[in-house]
């Protein structure tokens, strides 16, 4: 066994066996697999949490540059509707005979994927592919995720995926139109819009293997979690992190069969001639009149039924890495430990009764709406526990400004407007105006780009030594930082004033209503593509940054932030097995500025002095 | 570097002043009658506006109290080293306050509970069927990629007979009277959104939906689908008309029926002819 490791001797890591534990937790799990010798295996085929976590990142990253170039043409044309898309225009739309204008189906279709591809193909494999893959086990101090190979296999079933999404731009009729939410009947008719020819069934089947990539890693993060802590490592000493990954993997494990189960009704009414989404009578382009048919509203709640959920899965990860970023930088505990963990555990619990709040307007019987907006009033809650908790975290502390701090507290600042507009929204009257209008996707992008991006961008700050073994250049992080913020918002924050005016989403053309046409409006909207093609710009910033540091990024030890949790106790990189020895845990990741301790943070594998006693609800 | 602060203020300032400068600008604000931003036309229009005030205060209030504490935390306790290389003022050590933690739970609980009643009986007479007015259908109005295909029962009052009167994308009602319609979809989703009367229902194959507005002024207003329909959503849009009295509205029935039958005479002579 001890030769197998030595393989692995590069980062200097002594190899030692850690067949000798005393402790009495080695459910067979902390014997030492050998590690890999050749590059597929290494690199390619791995079933080294690490290197699969570091693959999803990688294609994670690789499809956020082409979700952010989908992005930038639709923000095109809303600003100067028809005019061709510079650089772009010729090679896509290629017609003379339409001035190279988009066509307004092609516009629904770059709405339709950027959404798709920066939900399912960048944020959720970023978030619990990548970091929840690298982070785990080495977090709770375990050699591997309890099924390595499965663990592989999610990996490798993204691939078809992506290979499926990438190929729908080709296809006859163009990729799928129909939105995110991709609602029937329009997504079911392959008459009803171009994209519904092929586009529809080739973005079904993308979805459903990104799902069963999910579903293989949320089993294993829940398995690991629950199996593999090292000695002492309990439930409530786990980092936030972990916390709100093992949280979103059982909303998935929960949701996920829901949505799949929808997509798969979807594809047989494209397909089979089944019709779960069609009422009975219904009939479109001169087919024959459904018989025995469902409802279109059916695919809507299975829809929400997961997409819900969905959205906290898109956000819990990020609240977990800013918790654990703004208690390291603050170098002070995080306030209320415990209350952080039951508001993710609230999230959860509620988000699974609220999915009616997207559907008020849908024809749902309004009776619903009544008890849907007051669940959804109540998920405002823990949200808003959190909120204060992190300010809590800052207060008091002694504040280092590195970009992942930075990045973390514009979480924070961002996360707010996002949870706020959503009140907006959960009142059913308010809700009646700016529904389906710009104010909606003001609110997710300031959740979803405001909230989960830079908690991506906080993240990969703060473990990309721990990845990489070498820092990144900071200066180009904060100027990264400086820039993305300031165009983050002048992108997004107008959206909710637009949306207020009655601004509908999904549009290619707003002067087509007259009350649309005004300069202010007009004058917006211009403004806020500017401001994307900064932001979009701006990210070629941190991809050098990100690039160059790989190779020639200073060393960078194995806690250069001087922080707690267990990861931090290994070497940067981590060698093959992650620890020589499993660590023994002795408290939270979460002892900063501990009294009476000369240095100012107390390892988890340290324990603390003996006159410090823990508030037991608080810790 | 307590200088991030600054960025992180200014962007609070940005949103705040977005809000603050909206009003002043019809573009910016509620949409309402043309020449009279501040006008909004229906009486539903009126309680949405006001909840949306309520609310628009609340948030801007946590908004603007966050936003300051957060900037404060920033400005204050920066990290700095003093001459002897040592940080100036250790963290202090809290794992946080219970009492704290209540607080701040049980008040925003309150607020939030306090709207979702509030808003409660609002939303019954918009949506509720039982609150559907007992006032005749002033049309069935069908949803069709991608226009609005508007039936009038004509002179007779009941619809689906002879003197049915047909028109696309063209909706007309009278002042301060209650206008209910019929809504239906024959192929797709689409979503009857009517901005200036902040009425929005979505359009359901298989479903008859009743939806009921109004408006206190006459003139011309725009009907928007607001749900995704196909490559032609962007350009589904109507034209409203709200007339002056119940004589011009009649009138208007009158003229178009006449035409209605001039054109089906006209056809129907062709067919003959042919
Ligand atoms: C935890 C972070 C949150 C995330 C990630 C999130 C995400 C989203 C997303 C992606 C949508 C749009 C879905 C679509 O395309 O239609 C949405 C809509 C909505 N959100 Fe949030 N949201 C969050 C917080 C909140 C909060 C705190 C509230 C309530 C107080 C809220 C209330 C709503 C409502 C009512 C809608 C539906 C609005 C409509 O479609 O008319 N959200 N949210
Ligand atoms: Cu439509
Ligand atoms: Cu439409």
């Amino acid at each position: 066994m001890g030769a197998d490791l030595t393989a692995n001797g590069s980062h200097g890591a002594a190899a030692v066996p850690a067949g000798g534990d005393d402790h009495g937790h080695s459910d067979g799990h902390d014997h030492i697999h050998p590690a890999p010798s050749n590059f597929l295996s290494k690199y390619v085929f791995s079933h080294d949490h690490k290197i699969i976590g570091i693959q999803f990142l990688f294609s994670g990253l690789i499809f956020f540059v082409l979700g952010g170039l989908l992005a930038m043409a639709v923000r095109w044309q809303l600003a100067w509707p028809w005019k061709p898309v510079p650089i772009l225009a010729k090679a896509l739309w290629s017609h003379p005979a339409l001035g190279y204008q988009m066509p307004p189906e092609d516009y629904n279709k770059l709405f339709t994927m950027h959404a798709t591809i920066m939900i399912f193909f960048v944020v959720i494999p970023l978030l619990t592919g990548a970091f929840g893959n690298f982070l785990i086990p080495l977090m709770i101090g375990a050699r591997d995720m309890a099924f390595p190979k499965l663990n592989m296999f999610s990996y490798w079933f993204m691939w078809p995926a992506f290979i499926i999404i990438t190929y729908s731009f080709f296809v006859e009729g163009g990729s799928a139109e129909a939105g995110w939410t991709s609602y029937p009947p329009l997504s079911v008719f392959r008459w009803s819009t171009p994209g519904s020819l092929n586009g529809q069934t080739f973005w079904l089947l993308a979805l459903l293997f990104a799902g069963i990539s999910s579903l293989m890693g949320s089993i294993n993060y829940i398995t690991t979690i629950v199996m593999l802590r090292s000695p002492g490592m309990k439930m409530f000493r786990m980092p936030m992190t972990v916390w709100a990954m093992f949280i979103t993997a059982l909303l998935q494990a929960f949701a996920l069969p829901v949505l799949t189960s929808a997509l798969i009704m979807q594809l047989l009414d494209r397909t089979a001639g089944t019709n779960f989404f069609s009422p009975v009578g219904h009939t479109v382009a001169n087919s024959p009149p459904v018989v025995g048919g469902g409802g279109p509203l059916l695919f809507q709640h299975l829809f929400w039924f997961y997409s819900h959920p969905a959205v906290y899965i898109m956000i819990l990860p990020g609240m977990g890495i800013v918790s654990d970023v703004i208690a390291t930088f603050s170098r002070k505990p995080l306030f209320g430990y415990k209350p952080m963990v039951l508001a993710i555990a609230g999230i959860a619990g509620l988000g699974f009764i609220v999915w009616g709040h997207h559907m008020f307007q849908s024809g749902m019987n309004p009776q619903l709406g009544a008890t849907f907006m007051l669940s959804t009033m109540m998920i405002a809650l823990p949200s808003a526990i959190k909120v204060f908790n992190w300010l809590g975290t800052m207060w008091g502390g002694r504040i280092q400004y590195t970009s992942a701090m930075l990045n973390a507290m514009a979480f924070v600042a961002m996360f707010i407007i996002g949870g706020l507009s959503g009140i907006f929204m959960a009142a059913t009257p308010v809700d009646m105006h700016i529904h389906d209008t710009y104010f909606i996707v003001g609110h997710i992008h300031y959740v979803l780009f405001g909230g989960s991006t830079f908690a991506i961008f906080a993240g990969i700050y703060y473990w990309f030594p721990k990845m990489f073994g070498r820092m990144m250049n900071e200066r180009l992080g904060l100027i990264h930082f400086f820039l993305t913020f300031i165009f983050f918002n002048g992108t997004f924050f107008l959206m909710h004033i637009i949306g207020m005016h009655g601004h509908p989403r999904r549009i290619a053309d707003p002067t087509a209503y007259e009350f649309l046409r005004g300069a202010g409006v007009t004058g917006m909207n211009q403004f806020m593509t500017l401001s994307a093609f900064g932001l979009g710009l701006t990210q070629l910033i941190f991809a050098y940054n990100f690039l160059s540091s790989l190779v020639v990024g200073a060393e960078a030890g194995p806690n250069p932030w001087n922080a707690n949790s267990l990861e931090w106790s290994t070497a940067s990189p981590p060698p093959h097995y992650n620890f020589e020895t499993l660590p023994r845990v002795y408290h939270a990741p979460y002892e900063f500025s501990v009294p009476g301790v000369e240095a100012d943070f107390v390892p988890q594998t340290v324990p603390l002095p003996r006159n410090i006693t823990l508030d037991p609800v608080m810790a | 570097m307590r200088y991030w602060s600054i960025l992180f203020a200014v962007a609070a300032v940005f949103s705040v002043g977005a809000f603050v400068y909206a009003p002043f600008s019809a573009d910016w604000w509620l949409p309402n009658v043309a020449g009279d931003p501040y006008h909004v036309v229906s009486t539903f229009g009126k309680e949405i506006d006001s909840l949306y005030f309520i609310i628009l205060g609340i948030t801007g209030v946590a908004f603007i109290g966050t936003q300051i504490v957060l900037v404060w935390v920033q400005y204050r306790y920066v990290d700095e080293i003093g001459p002897d290389g040592k940080p100036t003022r250790p963290a202090q050590y809290f794992h946080g306050s219970q009492r704290l933690e209540v607080v701040w739970t049980i008040i925003p609980a309150a607020i939030l509970v306090f709207l979702a009643l509030y808003q409660m009986d609002t939303w019954a007479s918009i949506k509720l069927r039982s609150a559907t007015p007992r006032v005749p259908v002033l049309a069935e109005i069908t949803g069709r990629q991608f226009q609005w295909v508007i039936k009038y029962p004509g002179p007779d009052g009941k619809l689906n007979t002879a003197d049915d009167l047909f028109t696309v994308s063209d909706l007309h009602f009278v002042k301060n009277q209650t206008a209910l319609i019929q809504l239906k979809s024959s192929d797709v989703l689409h979503s009857f959104f009517l901005p200036q009367m902040r009425i929005k229902q979505d359009a359901v194959p298989g479903m008859t939906i009743p939806v009921w507005f109004d408006a206190d002024t006459a003139g011309h207003y725009e009907l928007v689908c607001a749900e995704l329909c196909g490559w032609g959503h962007y350009k589904m849009r109507g034209h409203v008309t709200v007339h002056e009295t119940e004589e011009e509205f009649q009138k208007w029935q009158a003229d178009q029926l006449a035409e209605q039958n001039r054109s089906q005479l006209s056809m129907a002579s062709e067919s003959q002819g042919r």
